[in-house]
């Protein structure tokens, strides 16, 4: 008999791997935060909790906007797309029930049929469990590049608190060998517990939250565990990073367990992006990375912990290598998509949401 | 339902995915495996880049059913960089007036669903304003 593994281990495949493209998307319509403070309590909305949040157009969701993404990713890796080995999509608003969003998307960018596809689900951190994956994947060989997205379209029940924040957007990575890389993945950390600060049952169109637990024995306690752990096993400390990027369900939650960890405002600032577009779940902490990674320099350090309610956090630690430079002009860059933008009322919302029902 | 077709088109509908004749170079959309410059056979797959400009336009208020919930929309006739001209929906206008001659780029979008919303999503083409693209 073994004993089994109690002490912190780091994930860390065979093979050293990394980012070799990556990808943003932000669709173009903006809702601020004050006009839905207007609808719901008569515009006395002290300490709104970000500014404006991202809205998909009609035509959009998680399908299109990883396209979008996936193709920016495959700019700057300037691969075949024959030669990846998966397209997965962690997200909490795929469009199908039954039907993945990832064969789609691996059709539109040329990736099929040799390849896996797969939909993850891990509320906001399916976009980083499906990257773990994909370090797992190229890190045994079994595949020279694979493709992990976190995108989502979130809804919020009409007048709730989250409505103010539930953004849309995300990003896509292409991982591959650490020799090929504009970002080396030295390791990733994993600290997951059955808590119950958030779900959505089947068939229910907008999550539950329960109160007490979104805040400390969720979010903090998860983040705070998993970036101490991986600090502690690399030997490092805040100090040792050039930037972080927290999961950002809101502007003060990110700030505080930066604050807490040791990090400053200006290591998290350009990955800070809910003031602007809102939480995008599954996509905040992986277009947190985007932004991130188009303004890094080689050299840089960076520390990436995701959030996912249920609950769980997955930590990056990532070294910028010499090819930055050379691709991050390869596409459309996290503040050309955010700078897009075109302001929406409450009603063109609703319209654009879905949310009124016409039978 | 149309789901053969749909299936059967997918490829030209989300990546903008023609021929080229092996002859004469000639960029074809849709595939049709013949050449319409010089007549031979032409069945070479061709992806195209998407970037084109606006070459007429008209505003749809009463849209057929299946689009009735997008309406009001715009629907180009697009020139293609590499020649074809084709058909498409602009999208991502905003406030922005469309304009003969705007640069526009090639996005896949939802376009409508086959039947009701228990249907199939039918996925394609669509032409948004150019803007920032990387070179390249
Ligand atoms: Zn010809």
């Amino acid at each position: 008999m073994t004993t089994p593994q109690t002490s912190p281990t780091l994930l860390k495949p065979a093979k050293p791997v990394g980012i070799v493209g990556y990808g943003a998307y932000v669709p173009r319509y903006r809702l601020p935060a004050k006009e839905v403070a207007r609808v719901w309590t008569g515009g006395k909305g002290a300490g709104l909790p970000i500014k404006e949040k991202a809205v998909p157009g009609l035509d959009e969701d998680v399908i299109t906007m990883s396209i979008e993404a996936a193709r920016n990713a495959m700019l700057r890796a300037q691969i075949d797309p024959h030669e990846l080995r998966a397209v997965w999509v962690g997200s909490e608003s795929h469009p199908y029930a039954v039907k993945p969003t990832s064969t789609l998307v691996a059709e539109a960018i040329g990736a099929v049929p040799n390849t896996q596809a797969a939909d993850w689900e891990f509320a906001c951190k399916a976009g980083t469990e499906a990257l773990v994956a994909a370090m797992g994947l190229v890190g045994s060989g079994m595949g020279h590049y694979a493709m992990a997205i976190g995108m989502d379209t979130a809804q919020g029940k009409p007048g709730d608190a989250l409505e103010y924040t539930a953004g849309a957007g995300g990003g896509a990575y292409i991982v591959g060998p650490a020799e090929e890389s504009l970002a080396v993945i030295n390791a990733s950390y994993s600290y997951v517990t059955d808590t119950p600060d958030f779900w959505r049952r089947e068939y229910q169109k907008y999550p539950e939250h329960g109160m007490r637990f979104t805040g400390e024995p969720a979010y903090f306690k998860h983040i705070t565990e998993a970036a101490t752990h991986m600090m502690e096993a690399m030997g490092t400390t805040a100090k040792d990073y050039k930037w972080a990027i927290f999961h950002q369900p809101n502007t003060k939650f990110p700030q505080r367990v930066a604050g807490q960890l040791g990090f400053t405002p200006e290591q998290i600032a350009p990955g800070l992006l809910v003031p602007v577009i809102g939480n995008t779940y599954a996509g905040a902490a992986i277009i947190g990375l985007t932004a991130t990674l188009d303004l890094a320099q080689p050299g840089d350090r960076i520390l990436m912990v995701s959030f996912g309610s249920g609950a769980g956090s997955d930590a990056f630690d990532i070294t910028v290598t010499d090819r930055i430079t050379e691709r991050q002009s390869l596409a459309t860059k996290t503040q050309e998509y955010i700078a897009r933008r075109t302001e929406i009322d409450y009603a063109t919302y609703v319209r654009y949401r879905g949310k009124l029902a016409m039978r | 339902m149309e789901i053969p077709r749909h299936w059967r088109l997918k490829q030209q509908r989300y990546g903008l995915v023609g021929e080229v004749c092996p002859h004469c170079d000639a960029k074809i959309f849709p595939p049709r495996d013949v050449c319409p410059n010089c007549g031979d056979e032409a069945k070479t797959l061709y992806t195209f880049s998407g970037k084109g400009e606006v070459f007429s336009y008209t505003t749809i208020y009463e849209a057929p059913s299946g689009f009735d919930s997008n309406a009001p929309y715009t629907v180009a006739l697009v020139k293609l960089e590499e020649g074809p001209m084709i058909t498409a929906q602009l999208t991502d206008l905003g406030e922005q007036p469309v304009e003969i001659g705007m640069p526009v780029e090639m996005v896949t979008r939802k376009m409508r669903n086959d039947g009701d919303e228990r249907g199939l999503i039918v996925y394609g083409y669509k032409f948004r304003p150019a803007w920032n693209m990387p070179q390249g």
